[in-house]
């Protein structure tokens, strides 16, 4: 039922053109030859209705560089399994040529070259772009947003999230779903959704105190489209208080709620619906689990995970999409309904590669608007970078080896601790890094960078902790992050062995001498979720450190030894 | 700019002495289910117990419990050094049998319930429930 070649044309259109050339002489030019904007769009409109989704853009107005995860392991049943699998792998799954636009928007090999030759990706004038063709195609499109948009940039923390809440809005959702917003504190969050032209949707949001539905926040909505009664259930992201700072919205309660969303399922059957999509914030294995937990769910449009698949994953009767992250990727979900159901789906997850897609100059406008009292402050370039600086990867990312340098010099101390967020768009070497660029890997609303002492047997204790909720083979335990990075310490980690056991080999690396359980070291880290946190802001403490450094190199890091994968 | 020592902070809840490692069922946890059982047999289905997998607050977890045609419902917090929580017991007027109620939760543990049937018979659900210093969101 689904195919390939909706996505795959794009690809076969370039390789063609190109030949298999190698690597790293891509002419920017040939490479945008290659490629149109009509390709990239071409979508044979299917059945009777359109879904739109876009997810985890983490406040990138702009269009971006970004790396995909090299390293990406899954666990249980889901060890080797999409979306775990990366690089050739991946391109050998889907049938991607090497150096091809798909195998630079998916995968993470030779990005450097591939970035010169492709450009940027994302910026919401071009996604505002494709939607308008979508919605040329099929007027009644329903635009869904998956949450994880009013955070991660400058403008987004200095404005609250409201310069990212202005454009959206200029795209005209129909519905969206949450996790990073809560950050912004629940006052705030509730002064923003009140206003919303559009809906709010989380069947998991409750209210903390009676444990009981939300009432700002529904569990689903109702859409007449193409003669069917489309039901649109939210899903949030279950672990928003463990996760992140449950002080700034205390108001609020999560949780996965699988036996809510069954139940919800049932009500909106009850009520007429023909078709039953979710708006995930789960993560894409938790979605996956969910999907064979709870019946009568259509389509999950997933997020949190940041993963991009070119196809629908089907577990039992429902379908999966996986729309990518930072603005980089649309997701357009047609679906043939009728008679009360579900009779087919054609899908396209379309790449917004920036120099091929047209701006649409009306968005274009309203992201200049929301950019122009800070320009000064965004465009100010701090230094410069020899290195790919990307962030996704389990283990470590050059921008978090980066930054936990920072932590170490700028914060004299013996150990570094960066969290496992999976946001934050990457440079390429030659590349100036802006003010902009650092607060797009740094900005929060919690981002002040502590200093204190920890012994080496509560070290453990959190490494362990975090593994844990990476590692733990059943997804419902699965927070959705990446490992905490840490800097000036090395160790070994078993995934496959149980919480306690799985971290070993823990090494201090000025000196190579094994962490001592009993003796105390001096820990830097930031992002911390307890309340009343001091200490500069990350931004200040990373801007430091690159002055100083002029020009960023960033050497391999191999002080993680990964056993099991 | 330039930061110093002073900058320190103290990492407050982050530091609390938080078992992190999963606590397994207590002998005293087996004695209380043998002694409200009679030692009878435990069937594994007819009980529902709904718990988070990842408690947002280790200090209040909101469970329920629902057995149809229970007359009592034993909830037990395996892993806490006082393991026995509540049992709930049901007339025969009862609309329902189920009851909700918060737990404190010593560290990651199952939480368990045993249903007492109206027919003498017993059935048990329980729920792996995982306490965390959390912190590293995607």
């Amino acid at each position: 039922m689904i195919s390939r070649r909706d996505f795959l044309q794009v690809s076969m259109a370039a390789s063609a053109l190109l030949g298999s050339s190698g690597f790293g002489n891509w002419a920017r030019l040939a490479a945008q030859q290659s490629l149109t904007q009509d390709q990239l769009l071409q979508f044979d409109t299917f059945g009777n209705i359109s879904l739109i989704h876009v997810t985890d853009i983490h406040g990138q107005l702009k269009p971006i560089y970004f790396r995909e995860p090299e390293i990406n392991i899954g666990v249980g049943d889901n060890r080797g399994a999409v979306p775990h699998i990366t690089g050739a792998d991946f391109r050998r799954a889907y049938g991607i040529e090497d150096g091809s636009p798909s195998a630079y928007a998916l995968t993470y090999d030779d990005f450097a070259s591939l970035a010169k030759g492709y450009g940027r990706v994302g910026g919401l004038d071009r996604m505002s772009t494709v939607i308008n063709a979508i919605r040329a195609d099929r007027p009644d499109a329903l635009l869904l947003d998956g949450g994880d948009t009013w955070h991660g940039s400058y403008t987004c923390y200095h404005t609250e999230g409201q310069d990212m809440v202005n454009v959206m809005n200029a795209l005209k959702p129909d519905a969206m779903t949450f996790h990073w917003e809560f950050t912004l504190g629940s006052d705030r969050v509730a002064e923003i959704v009140e206003g919303l032209p559009f809906a709010a949707l989380g069947q998991n949001i409750f209210d903390a105190e009676w444990d009981e539905p939300a009432e700002l926040f529904k569990p689903y909505k109702f859409f007449d489209r193409g003669g069917a009664k489309v039901a649109v259930i939210g899903q949030a992201f279950p672990y928003m208080p463990i996760a992140n700072p449950g002080w700034m919205f205390p108001e609020y309660s999560f949780g996965i709620r699988d036996e809510n969303m069954q139940a919800m399922v049932d009500e909106v059957r009850g009520m007429g619906a023909d078709v039953v999509v979710v708006l995930s914030h789960n993560g894409f294995d938790v979605d996956k689990k969910m999907a064979s937990v709870v019946t009568g769910i259509d389509v999950i449009l997933s997020g949190h995970t940041h993963d991009a698949l070119p196809e629908p994953v089907q577990v039992g009767q429902t379908f999966i999409i996986a729309s990518g992250s930072n603005g980089k990727f649309v997701s357009r979900v047609d679906l043939d309904v009728r008679d009360g159901r579900m009779m087919g789906i054609r899908h396209k997850l379309i790449p917004i590669f920036a120099d091929v897609i047209a701006p649409d100059p009306v968005v274009t406008k309203i992201i200049d608007e929301q950019r122009a009292p800070y320009l000064d402050q965004l465009t100010e370039v701090i230094g410069q970078t020899d290195s790919v600086l990307y962030r996704r990867g389990n283990f470590n990312g050059s921008w978090d080896d980066l930054i936990c340098d920072a932590l170490l010099t700028e914060r004299d101390a013996d150990i570094a601790m960066s969290p496992g967020v999976r946001w934050g768009p990457s440079l390429i070497p030659g590349d100036d890094i802006t003010r902009e660029d650092i607060f797009g890997v740094t900005s929060m609303s919690y981002g002040k960078a502590y200093r204190t002492e920890m012994t080496g047997e509560f070290i453990k204790i959190i490494l362990e902790d975090v593994a844990d909720n990476i590692f733990n083979p059943d997804p419902y335990y699965q927070q959705g992050g990446d490992m905490v990075r840490i800097g000036g310490m090395g160790y070994r980690i078993d995934i496959n062995k149980p919480q306690g056991e799985r971290i070993t080999e823990m090494t201090l690396l000025k000196n190579g001498e094994a962490i001592d359980p009993a003796k105390t070291y001096v820990v830097a880290g930031w992002a911390s979720v307890n309340e009343g946190t001091e200490g500069p802001q990350i931004w200040d403490v990373v801007e430091s450190h690159i002055r100083n450094q002029g020009t960023v190199t960033v050497a391999p890091n191999n002080s993680v030894k990964v056993i099991g994968a | 700019m330039e930061f110093s020592r002073r900058d320190t902070f103290a990492l407050g809840a982050g530091a609390v002495a938080l078992t992190m490692l999963p606590i397994s069922a207590s002998a005293a946890a087996e004695d209380a289910i043998a002694e409200f059982t009679g030692g009878a047999e435990v069937a594994n289905t007819g009980v529902t117990l709904t718990a988070p997998e990842i408690a947002e607050n280790g200090n209040t977890v909101p469970i329920s419990v629902d057995a149809p045609g229970a007359t009592a419902i034993m909830v037990l917090a395996a892993g806490n050094p006082t393991p026995g929580v509540a049992t709930f017991n049901f007339g025969p007027l009862a609309a329902a049998q189920s009851a909700s109620t918060r737990i404190r939760l010593a560290g990651t543990q199952d939480v368990i319930a045993v249903a007492k049937m109206a027919d003498g018979s017993f059935a048990q659900a329980s729920s792996t429930v995982k306490v965390t210093i959390g912190g590293c969101g995607g």
